[in-house]
């Protein structure tokens, strides 16, 4: 292996070095710094003769005379199923003291793209105790479901709750006992945030199921390009390969887009809009669209990724390529969040584009589809007739109105509002929905198919009380 | 992918790579020829040549390559294959079939390097001529059959460049596509293959005014905002508006002849959803499998950008193939924003100077080249055939004044404008009927008064006043309440109201709404305005409007589009709310 002192340009992530032998695009380099650090980094661009390589740990410290060593390969992540339990930093250097790593095998962390021939389509649902998401944004496993937040909303609790909760009723009942593993992906979040994370696996045991990557606000930028790859890559491995089902959860794509950014800047590219690269789509796709199901295969990687919106705008690129890409989005509200409402979800712009197929009638039940579009039907009215109340007052709406303002206000105190140690199943959930629906008269139902109305409707309040004490 | 013949290949040197884009010196290379790139011989196109220098994108990752590593012109532009065998295939965006691929890379995960052909080379047919020894055919004609799916004979025609002359040999008989089926004088072989380079139109005789609706069973777009056979429509919309479930539903009820669906960089397990479902369903027009009639071709988002760009190709070369045979064909792109940033992305790494928002200044162009391959056609062999063309277009943010929508806006005849409030309020499809338009309606509307019902845009016009009304008067409401509108105001608002949930409302995941023939779209809202006139009729004779908005029999108006046997139903609830009606005064 060759070994060169040529470099002649540093700008921001990246260093320019002079080379006389191809090298190939994505290549990995290690640097050596004259006070004997190693860096690592990556080949961004190679012309003859020049290549532009992007260092991860930054480049502060390098200077002309710094040796620059191509290992003529590109970026691998060693994997084997000892990984579950142990903790890793942003580039997947253990940091927990714990045994070196024997790799089963080395992956490169550009995943290929998963043929869609060969995949499965997701159905299986996964109840997360949430009504929010179980009743209204149902979960399948092998989605990817980005939690849309802003800054100081507790997404993180909505996302432990989700991580401690998610199990398969279907395959409990019949005692099957499938393997289960969380990878956590860290970009540029506090240590504090992510010990909330680690110190909550640790407490209910997950942590010996679990893979934490973490890159945390003071690890450098441009190595959150690398870290949810990783994540991603032993999420592939222990899924496809090891059986297991995978949930990753991978926070705050909002920094890794930064990186992103940072690097394009440095790049001197065109940028996109506001200054995001014209190809972050791309980019976020090829993270997003590594979840999934293989046809043939045990295994699942569900993706539950964690965005905070800036500006609490979900017109900026970050949510906005999101959304696109993603199989749905959870939106975390500002407003029910300062009414005290857990989890704050507003199910309204939230959606679960695989919700269609993983419930119904043997999946979850018979009429979840229809209670669920209902009393998103009659929450949108409710909710839309709130700026009206403001100025013409209660009284000077008609009866029905009324009835939707109050369905509005219990749906969110009973409905949405549970708290963040509640675990709801789903025949609550559902159940809950018709106690609340039924305030509502029957043929304002148009939603519900009306045999589930003559099973499910709770005609009288006190006709009930009478049937449940005979 | 045609596989390029390799005679003249010239080879050349990588320069130097940079994403999908790849630099490489001393390469005898014209514009758009396809060349092998590497040690691994990875596909790729020539988009620039300066100099010494040519430009290549490369349709598959080109991690590890590096420069140095040798290229290799085929001298062939991009091509795709055509012959039997297109439909109820899968493939990628240079025609690799995702099975074959599937199957030669022993893995569920796309290798690179790897080259299939875009049809069976080796399958026979049963071939059943159309000519006889001593005919004389020209390019285009059609000289035999064979029967592709249980739906469409495929037709072997005369390919579009040949000189034509007398039928010397043909005869029936099993062959495969590479072999001569009919033999003319000239000495020229005619077999079940063609290709055709992707970026040039195929030749038609000429471009007629489509007067047919290509029928979609969707309600809101038949009856209000129609597009032709032959025509071009877009769909807007924010993420989660509804723009793929509604290409799916054309793509499963429009009654097409063929379907091409072209899934351009967006997301894997949609395509899969299609695989799945497709074989499934019955074709509404011939009761067959829907995979009889359809080629997908998928390029999902996290697959190589360039052979996104050249996915669009791909299909609408195919298209019009099984137009020159005389088919109505429907083509879905899914979603052409991604495509137009496929250009960018390669435009700027190509450092092109860029347009608005970065767009390479040729898009309004590209866009145009590419709905202009739409249309009804008079054939070369004198048949007409049709390409509708129908893009999806996805937004930054939803704004529809960035450069895609507002370039394809020029363009296109049909405009569905989806609308993020409507699909938050679940009502579905999100279009937004006062923003859409067709251009087409007019002239459609003979072709609905003679198949369906002579009152067909009488009615129309009826509820599109009625809708216009109501989203005046729901401006006065925000301000002032529903009480404080005068009651026949107050009447209307509920006439819209079942006009909305009735009539543009449609579930897509019902398994009888979600298909809704022109004469049940008709029917109801012929329901709706009995209700409307008996109630104004009530109105006019005294009864409050309290009384005329909560009836009894009105509610069932919101059943109709799940009825199967819907006629009866109608006629009993016309009857029902007529009844109800005057028995009030
Ligand atoms: N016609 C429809 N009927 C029922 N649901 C619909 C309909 N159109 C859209 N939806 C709902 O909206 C979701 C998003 O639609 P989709 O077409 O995937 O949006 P887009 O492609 O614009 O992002 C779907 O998953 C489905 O739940
Ligand atoms: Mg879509």
């Amino acid at each position: 292996m060759k070994e060169y002192e040529t470099i002649n340009e540093i700008s921001g992530p990246l260093v320019y070095a002079e080379v006389d032998e191809p090298i190939g695009y994505d290549e990995i380099v290690e640097i050596e710094t004259e006070d004997g650090r190693t860096l690592r980094g990556q080949v961004l661009e190679s012309n003859d003769g020049l290549v532009a390589i992007q260092v991860f740990e930054g480049t502060s410290g390098i200077d002309r005379n710094a040796s620059v060593r191509f290992l003529g390969e590109t970026l691998k992540m060693p994997v084997t199923e000892d990984l579950l339990g142990r903790i890793m930093d942003g580039t997947g250097q253990p940091i927990d003291g714990g045994p070196e790593i024997v790799p089963e095998s080395r992956e490169d962390i550009i995943g290929a793209a998963i043929n869609p021939y060969s995949r499965e389509y997701p159905e299986e649902f996964i109840q997360t105790g949430v009504s929010a998401i179980d009743g209204m944004n149902t979960l399948v496993r092998g989605q990817k479901l980005p939690i849309f937040s802003a800054s100081g909303l507790p997404h993180n609790d909505l996302a432990l709750q989700i991580a401690r909760q998610a199990s398969v009723p279907e395959e409990e009942a019949e005692g099957e006992d499938s393997e289960f593993a969380v990878i956590f992906g860290a970009m540029g979040i506090t240590q504090e945030e992510a010990n909330e994370f680690i110190d909550d696996f640790e407490r209910t045991g997950a942590l010996e199921r679990s893979v934490v990557f973490a890159n945390l606000a003071d690890d450098p930028a441009v190595e959150r390009t690398v870290t949810p790859r990783l994540a991603l890559t032993t999420a592939e491995y222990l899924a496809f390969e090891k059986d297991y089902h995978v949930l990753v959860i991978l926070t705050d794509m909002t920094n890794y887009c930064e990186a992103l950014r940072e690097i394009g800047a440095a790049r001197e590219e065109v940028p996109g809009r506001r200054g995001y690269p014209g190809y972050m789509y791309t980019d976020l796709a090829t993270l997003y669209e590594r979840a999934g199901r293989i046809q043939g295969r045990e295994g699942s990687v569900t993706q539950i990724p964690i965005l905070t919106m800036p500006g609490d705008d979900d017109t900026h690129p970050i949510p906005d390529l999101t959304g696109y890409i993603t199989e749905g989005q959870i939106y975390v509200d500002r407003d029910l969040n300062s009414q005290g409402v857990q989890p704050p979800v507003n199910v309204l712009p939230s959606l679960s584009r695989l919700m269609d197929d993983g419930i119904g009638e043997g999946l979850t039940r018979e009429d979840h589809s229809d209670v669920a579009n209902q009393m998103y039907a009659a929450y949108a009215e409710g909710e839309n007739l709130r700026d009206l109340v403001n100025i013409v007052g209660r009284e000077a709406l008609s009866d029905r109105d009324n009835k939707y303002l109050d369905f509005a206000d219990d749906f969110e105190t009973d409905f949405i509002d549970q708290g963040f140690d509640t675990n709801r199943g789903l025949e609550d959930t559902l159940n809950l929905g018709w106690e609340l629906l039924s305030k509502l008269p029957k043929a304002e139902l148009n939603r519900i198919d009306e045999e589930f109305i003559e099973t499910y409707y709770v005609d009288d309040e006190g006709e009930e009380v009478e049937a449940t004490a005979d | 992918m045609s596989q390029a013949t390799q005679q003249d290949a010239a080879t050349g040197v990588i320069e130097s790579v940079s994403g999908p884009v790849v630099t490489a010196r001393d390469l005898d290379a014209r514009m758009n020829d396809v060349v092998y790139v590497g040690d691994e011989g990875l596909m790729g196109e020539v988009i620039e040549i300066e100099g010494d220098v040519t430009t290549i994108q490369v349709y598959e990752e080109t991690s590890g390559v590096g420069p140095g590593e040798p290229v290799e012109n085929t001298g062939e532009p991009l091509s795709v294959d055509l012959g039997p065998g297109m439909l109820d295939a899968i493939y990628d965006g240079t025609q690799r079939p995702l099975d074959v691929l599937e199957d030669k890379m022993n893995s569920a995960f796309l290798d690179r390097g790897v080259d299939a052909p875009g049809i069976d080379l080796d399958k026979e047919w049963a071939f059943q001529p159309e000519v006889e020894e001593g005919d004389d055919v020209s390019a285009g004609d059609v000289v035999g059959i064979v029967e592709e799916t249980v739906t469409i004979d495929h037709k072997v025609m005369v390919p579009p460049d040949s000189d034509g002359g007398e039928v010397v040999a043909v005869e029936s008989g099993n062959y495969t596509v590479e072999e001569t089926v009919v033999e003319l004088d000239s000495g020229e072989e005619i077999s079940m293959h063609q290709e055709w380079p992707v970026r040039t139109p195929r030749p038609a005789v000429e471009k007629k005014t489509p007067t047919q609706p290509l029928i979609s069973g969707q309600r809101v777009l038949d009856g209000l905002f129609p597009i032709a056979k032959g025509g071009t429509a877009a769909i807007p919309g924010p993420f989660g508006s509804g723009k793929t479930v509604t290409q799916h539903q054309l793509a499963k009820w429009a009654d097409a002849d063929i379907v091409v669906y072209v899934g351009c960089g967006e997301r894997g397990n949609e395509m899969t959803e299609v695989i799945e479902d497709f074989p499934e369903l019955d074709d509404p027009k011939t009761g067959n499998p829907l995979m009889a009639r359809t080629c997908l071709i998928a390029n999902t988002s996290n697959m190589p950008v360039a052979a996104r760009e050249s996915c669009i190709y791909t299909g609408i070369t195919i298209a019009e193939f099984f137009r020159d045979m005389g088919y109505d064909v429907a083509l879905m792109a899914d979603s052409t924003s991604r495509w137009a940033e496929a250009m960018r992305e390669i435009s700027s790494r190509l450092e092109e100077m860029p347009g608005e928002e970065g767009y390479p200044a040729y898009l309004s162009a590209r866009l145009s080249q590419f709905y202009e391959r739409a249309g009804f056609f008079e054939n070369t062999n004198g048949t007409t055939g049709s390409v509708s063309v129908i893009g999806a277009v996805s937004p930054p943010g939803g704004d529809f004044s960035e450069p895609v929508t507002q370039n394809t806006l020029r363009i296109v005849k049909t405009f569905w404008a989806l609308d993020a409030d409507l699909a938050e309020r679940r009502h579905f499809p999100s279009i937004n009927w006062n923003e859409s338009y067709s251009l087409y309606r007019d002239q459609l509307d003979p072709w609905f008064e003679e198949n369906v019902t002579e009152d067909w845009s009488e009615t129309r016009q009826w509820a599109i006043d009625v809708l216009d009304e109501e989203s005046e008067l729901q401006e006065i409401v925000q301000l002032v309440g529903k009480d404080a509108l005068p009651e026949d105001q107050q009447l209307t608002l509920e006439i819209a109201r079942y006009l909305r949930e009735a009539y543009l409302q449609q579930d897509a995941f019902h398994p009888t709404d979600t298909f809704c023939p022109p004469e049940k779209t008709h029917s109801i809202l012929t329901t709706i305005k009995t209700y409307n006139d008996e109630a104004f009729e009530a109105l006019d004779a005294g009864v409050p409007v309290e009384d005329l908005v909560s009836l009894d029999s009105t509610p069932r108006i919101n059943r109709i589009g799940v009825q199967d046997e819907y006629e009866e139903y109608i006629e009993e609830l016309k009857d029902d709310i007529t009844e109800e009606l005057r028995g009030m005064y």
